[in-house]
């Protein structure tokens, strides 16, 4: 690895998932917390591909493309439960949420 | 090309902050588009071209596309035109604009055919990365598959709008 040493890439995606993790805990809006998830795969995807590149090997890339796949099928589910949880309850905060019947 | 890192790595990080702090939808998918093109500018620094521009197209490309598809469903009634008058301001874009612009140069920088040597040795090409997903890693694939296709039948079943019973006998029967 001559470009970029693997522990500031590593840091980086770490620094990442920390600020996606603050957002999921801190925000209250179903979709800021849903992009917050986003956050944390990319930045999981991107140690994956770090790491894979300072070996020279391709696995890490392989893994990034399965990350990609579960982040695709996560959001497309994800935001049909943000759309029936708007016309249940009229809003999108997810405190709303917190009993399962009123 | 190191300081190149830094610089696409920083402006990954701001445009992440201005993420989980903005109160519009629409402004916190803008940075957090910049965001993923920053990150896939690190994916060419490491000698990962293919994984860049997959990132690219579909993360900031579908994924993106999918949140903004919601709300704009969601936004419905004078609120969300009012909104919309307001989203083209200036200084809504601005931000994004001048880290996209930083990205892009950085961008051309790497793949101008008179920099190739801005591209590291250690590049693994998508033929190396095919050739070991489709023999080492062959059942992770079918797995997926497998993921892919619950996702879309559960993104059906929960999108549905409301069910027709199949007969009166299975209507609900709700005083009002």
């Amino acid at each position: 690895m001559t470009v970029v040493p693997m522990e500031t890439g590593l840091l980086l995606a770490g620094i990442l998932f920390l600020l996606g993790l603050v957002g999921v805990l801190v925000r209250r809006n179903v979709i800021f917390m849903l992009m917050s998830i986003e956050i944390m795969l990319n930045a999981a995807g991107l140690a994956f591909v770090i790491a894979g590149a300072s070996w020279g090997q391709a696995d890490g890339q392989v893994m990034f493309i399965f990350i990609l796949t579960m982040a695709a099928a996560e959001v497309s589910v994800g935001l049909a439960l943000i759309l029936q949880f708007y016309r249940q309850f009229k809003t999108l905060d997810a405190d709303v949420a917190s009993q399962m019947r009123e | 090309m190191t300081i190149l890192f830094y610089i696409a790595g920083v402006i990954a990080i701001l445009s992440t902050i201005m993420v989980i702090t903005r109160l519009n939808a629409v402004h916190a998918l803008l940075y957090l588009i910049v965001s993923l093109l920053s990150v896939s500018v690190i994916f060419f620094l490491v000698g990962a071209p293919f994984i860049g521009i997959l990132e690219i197209i579909v993360y900031a490309g579908a994924i993106m596309v999918l949140f903004i598809f919601i709300i704009m469903m969601l936004n419905l009634g004078k609120e969300s035109e009012e909104q919309e008058k307001r989203w083209l301001e200036r200084k809504m874009w601005f931000g994004p604009g001048i880290l996209a612009a930083i990205l892009l140069i950085e961008f051309i920088y790497i793949i101008f055919p008179g920099f190739q040597k801005n591209i590291p040795e250690s590049t693994v090409y998508p033929r190396e990365v095919g050739l070991s997903l489709f023999s080492t890693y062959l059942l992770g694939v079918e797995l997926a598959a497998f993921l892919l296709l619950a996702g879309i039948i559960g993104a059906y079943h929960l999108g549905h709008r409301s069910r027709k019973p199949l007969h009166r006998f299975f209507e609900e029967r709700n005083p009002k």
